[in-house]
């Protein structure tokens, strides 16, 4: 079943097409990696998911109801669509149980103490029960982005998106943070995923998309678009991210 | 060489005393109807509709480019004519005051709230805040960690602006002093003595805002 529908999705910036109309369909439990150069529009992609950017053209349909442009509407959908971000995005001036808990008790309106109890719980699954008093200043990045991964799942999104999340940490740290999203797949939740971990996408993904140039280039199942690809783009994209992996 | 006698001074304490609330009041007034205001005209400020930002934007660069004292002045003698009720040294005092502090204020609240990283807006609105809710809850309280500086300078430069209110026979510290030094014809021990106190009140309350600011940093 169709979880999310985009329709000729179009963004300029400045009057530079970024996005040049794209038409993608979800299905509920569909994990979805997006690749594709810098610039090629993966990311204004997903901030036009979830209307961070408010696409020029074209439409998202959320479970088969087109989204309008009322700040209502774009405000309801975005209850139901979580967001990981590359630069983790935590509010600094709360602590991580905070953090966790701040979508539910000031968006859903959730009693404090069961906010605390669902926050808790969250934190313990992606490892950091120990941390829940702690600031963001005071996490590592890998931590923090496991908080902002609690952050959005407390909220019980119905579509995840992963905006690079693994892109500003050190590479010792990435490890853990693939683990907690690789955790969230086994759940059967559904996820676009912006990311430059070929081997994560391979194995996590069940559908690839290429972009190039704000189009859809290639899109297949994770063994043909990045074992076989058929386009040349496709091709040498691969060939370059490959060009030093053992 | 002068020879300091503050008995003089002291012999009017009551009169400085009454002085010192005069002074309180107003600045209590000012600081609250300035800070405020300013707050509404530096989201205007940030404002992207043009509906708020071009009155705003008036708003400050009329007030920060005309004199506290000239307002003043004009509040007490020239508004009067013009409208069909008499304003009283205090109102006239507190509008300049306030609309001068609101106008510098604005441009300290539209910064501030400027150097928020968009990055915080994209997380609040991420887990579905409305715009209210991400100000409120998100980019205020960091904001206002990081004005707390400029807004402590506001609220000593109206404490002491408070004795411009003396041009319009306001009865606060600076207007007393004025009174003591002419009946007892000691300048010198009598704007000391005023000096004295505005340093007095005010120093503490500095102190007490450093407190403040490292208690809001805590999570730094």
């Amino acid at each position: 079943m169709t979880l999310l529908s985009l329709r000729g999705i179009t963004k300029r910036f400045d009057g530079k097409p970024v996005l040049a109309g794209i038409d993608l369909d979800v299905a509920r439990g569909e994990r979805i990696a997006i690749l594709g150069a810098s610039g090629s529009g993966k990311s204004t992609l997903l901030r036009c998911v979830n209307f961070l950017e408010l696409p020029d053209e074209g439409s998202v349909a959320l479970d088969g109801e087109t989204v309008g442009r009322r700040e209502r509407e774009l405000t309801r959908v975005r209850q139901r669509i979580g967001m990981v971000f590359q630069q983790f995005n935590l509010f600094p001036h709360m602590t991580a149980l905070d953090n966790v808990m701040e979508g539910l008790v000031t968006v859903r309106r959730v009693a404090k103490a069961a906010a605390r109890e669902r926050a808790e719980r969250e934190l313990a699954r992606v490892g950091l029960a120990d941390k829940a008093a702690a600031y963001p200043a005071h996490l590592s990045g890998g931590q923090k982005q496991r908080v902002a991964i609690a952050r959005a799942v407390a909220m019980d999104p119905e579509l995840l998106l992963f905006d690079e999340p693994t892109s500003a940490l050190d590479p010792e740290l990435v490890g853990e943070v693939l683990g907690v999203i690789r955790a969230l797949a086994d759940e059967g939740r559904t996820m676009l995923l912006v990311t430059h971990e070929l081997g994560f996408a391979y194995h996590v993904a069940t559908r690839v998309i290429f972009l190039a140039e704000g189009r859809i280039h290639e899109s297949g199942a994770p063994d043909e678009v990045l074992k076989a690809p058929r386009r040349e783009r496709t091709q040498a994209f691969l060939r370059r991210h490959k060009e030093f992996s053992l | 060489m002068h020879q300091w006698d503050f008995a003089s001074v002291l012999a009017n304490r009551e009169a400085l005393l009454v002085g010192a609330i005069g002074t309180l009041r107003i600045f209590a007034i000012c600081l609250v109807a300035g800070l405020s205001l300013g707050f509404i005209v530096g989201l205007g400020r940030y404002s992207r509709n043009r509906l708020f930002y071009w009155p705003a934007t008036a708003f400050t660069e009329f007030f920060r480019n005309t004199p506290v004292l000239v307002q003043i002045l004009w509040f007490y003698f020239a508004l009067p004519i013009l409208v069909p009720f008499s304003i009283g040294p205090l109102a006239a005092a507190a509008m300049g005051i306030s609309l001068n502090s609101a106008a510098f204020s604005a441009e300290i609240f539209r910064g501030g709230i400027q150097s928020i990283d968009r990055g915080q807006w994209d997380g609040a609105r991420a887990i579905g805040m409305t715009a209210g809710q991400a100000m409120r809850r998100i980019v205020l309280p960091q904001a206002l960690r990081r004005m707390t500086p400029a807004l402590t300078n506001r609220a000593i430069e109206i404490f002491k602006m408070s004795t411009l209110a003396s041009a319009v026979a306001y009865v606060e510290l600076l207007q007393q002093g004025k009174l003591i030094a002419s009946l007892n014809f000691n300048p010198i021990e009598a704007y000391t003595a005023v000096a004295v106190i505005f340093f007095v009140c005010l120093w503490p309350l500095v102190q007490l805002t450093y407190v403040l600011e490292r208690r809001l940093g805590r999570s730094e």
